[in-house]
């Protein structure tokens, strides 16, 4: 049954991969849509951005589990990395746009204010630019030119998680048990990373795709 | 960060007073509760008020009332602004009393019923500017603070006017379990002069009906020349004192959250600015219907005295 399936997904894993991106921007689309035909209540501006911030958390957390799944569960999903980050990268964009076009109405002047003076919008800045380059450089030719700094470059994405995380924790009068929920799950895959090397050797994983 | 743990209510401390609340309701009910079944949705039901026309009115459009029911921070009922409007079903607004006490000639206690017969309830259209950076405008029924004071004789030596709301875990879901966003009850405090400015009111209904629970039934506190969470609601005490009360989100987080919650676009927030507000039912999706924000929510003329001299900076 697990080989079976397991050979499905390696069978259709690019269309898998095209499969996940048109599900994950679903829930913009959807969002965007209700937005515009007034499904998103009294404060549709903010519901819009609160829900695009939080997909492109949600996507942030799948990206980092990533390698956390494959060394203690053998559940490898290295192929839909890509996706996933590159999905985060997405939401993040829609969420800056969504801030500075429907909230801000583009006065650049009050943006330019509110990341200098805001500690949480200063710190959501820092975490999409940070997804910049990592979004850029997430193209085969890309990982093969750049070699090991590839990898080194890619770090980064713990600093952006670390932001956006700051972001997310300083943007509410008080912290709801949602924001808990989210919050553990990113300090907890980062934790993963320091605590690594004193773990036991990771199971091998069962496939060396990607 | 806004990371703060309310201390745990043991529940062997509220039980009993829910348990005495909820049997004495039970007992006041029973009889109309059985027609209100048969007829209707319940006591929370809102019901018509004889409200009239005041001068204190603004002219900014309304907010729709669908809006001003649906979208609240009222976190007894819980942190979404959702919240209010779907999980206060169980909340019994009547009956309701409200005791006067402290540093007063004639401490008494107040039936709600008696107190909207007793006080001619006016309409008055204000702006509501939340710490949050969005605002509405609307239409509340009430009479002024300084009304209810008059009547219970404040001593010469009364600075302060202390506020209360209820602590009924049982009917209000933001008020028990291990999660607990503030520690309970809600408190708020004025000084006497400001609680006595004609445009303090106890607003006791909204849009010409008593007010629904998620808006603070059956009575809360409205000072629209503040930011919102002054307007403490379901208020159960009001106590005159000589030293100046805590309130709730100064207790909670003393950098961002004073005493005084002046509405002012010179004074940011730690973490976000006060220039402007969106409007909530504006504009809608595309255009969020964004004001400046005015010193005082627009109020200058009539409360700026009540500071003169004093730095706003400072005294936020």
């Amino acid at each position: 049954m697990a080989s079976a399936q397991m050979s499905f997904m390696k069978r259709w894993q690019p269309q898998l991969i095209w499969v996940l991106y048109g599900v994950g921007l679903l829930p913009a689309v959807w969002a965007f849509y209700q937005g515009a035909t007034g499904g998103l209540g009294a404060d549709p501006v903010k519901s819009f951005e609160h829900l695009l911030g939080l997909w492109a958390l949600r996507f942030l957390i799948l990206t980092l589990a990533v390698t956390p799944l494959r060394e203690r569960l053998r559940i490898n999903l290295l192929p839909y990395r890509r996706a996933l980050g590159l999905l985060c990268f997405y939401y993040a964009a829609f969420h800056l746009a969504a801030y500075m076009v429907l909230d801000q109405a583009l006065d650049l002047a009050v943006v330019l204010e509110d990341v200098l003076k805001r500690p949480f919008i200063m710190f959501g800045m820092a975490a999409f630019v940070m997804l910049v380059p990592l979004a850029v450089t997430s193209n085969r030719a890309s990982i093969r030119r750049l070699g090991r700094n590839w990898i080194r470059l890619h770090r980064l994405i713990y600093l952006a998680a670390a932001a956006a995380l700051l972001h997310y924790a300083l943007s509410t009068k008080v912290l709801t048990p949602e924001q808990w929920i989210y919050i553990g799950l990113i300090l907890v895959l980062l934790l993963y990373r320091g605590v690594r090397p004193l773990l036991p050797r990771p199971m091998p994983a069962r496939s060396r795709a990607g | 960060m806004p990371a703060y743990r309310p201390p745990h209510i043991a529940s062997k401390e509220i039980t009993p007073k829910s348990a005495y609340l909820s049997r004495r309701s039970l007992m006041a009910a029973s009889a109309g509760g059985a027609l209100a079944t048969l007829f209707g949705p319940g006591a929370a039901m809102a019901e018509a008020l004889k409200a009239v026309p005041s001068p204190y009115k603004v002219d900014d459009k309304l907010t729709p009332k669908k809006d001003v029911t649906s979208y609240n921070n009222f976190y007894e009922f819980g942190l979404d602004k959702a919240d209010p409007a779907a999980l206060s079903g169980d909340f019994k607004p009547r009956p309701w009393t409200v005791v006067v006490d402290g540093m007063v000639a004639k401490p008494q206690r107040f039936d709600i019923d008696a107190l909207i017969k007793e006080f001619p309830v006016e309409e008055r259209v204000y702006r509501m500017r939340c710490v949050e950076a969005w605002s509405m405008v609307i239409p509340w029924d009430g009479f002024p603070l300084a009304a209810l004071l008059d009547k219970v004789e404040p001593l010469g030596s009364a600075k302060y006017v202390a506020f209360e709301t209820v602590v009924r875990p049982a009917e209000m879901p933001g008020q028990k379990g291990l999660f607990q966003s503030l520690p309970w009850p809600y408190v708020e405090g004025l000084r006497l002069d400001e609680a006595r400015h004609p445009l303090t009111l106890l607003a006791v209904g909204l849009y010409g009906e008593t007010l629904p629970s998620q808006n603070g039934a059956p009575i809360r506190l409205v000072v629209p020349w503040k930011y919102g969470f002054k307007g403490i609601k379901s208020i159960v005490r009001i106590t005159l004192t000589d030293k100046q009360p805590v309130n709730t989100w100064q207790a909670a987080n003393p950098q961002e959250y004073g005493f005084y919650a002046n509405v002012n676009p010179a004074v940011d927030h730690p973490r976000w600015s006060q220039a402007s507000e969106r409007r909530i039912g504006e504009g809608g999706f595309f255009g969020a219907g964004r004001h400046p924000t005015l010193p005082f929510n627009g109020y200058a003329d009539e409360v700026a005295s009540l500071y003169s001299g004093m730095d706003l900076k400072a005294n936020f």
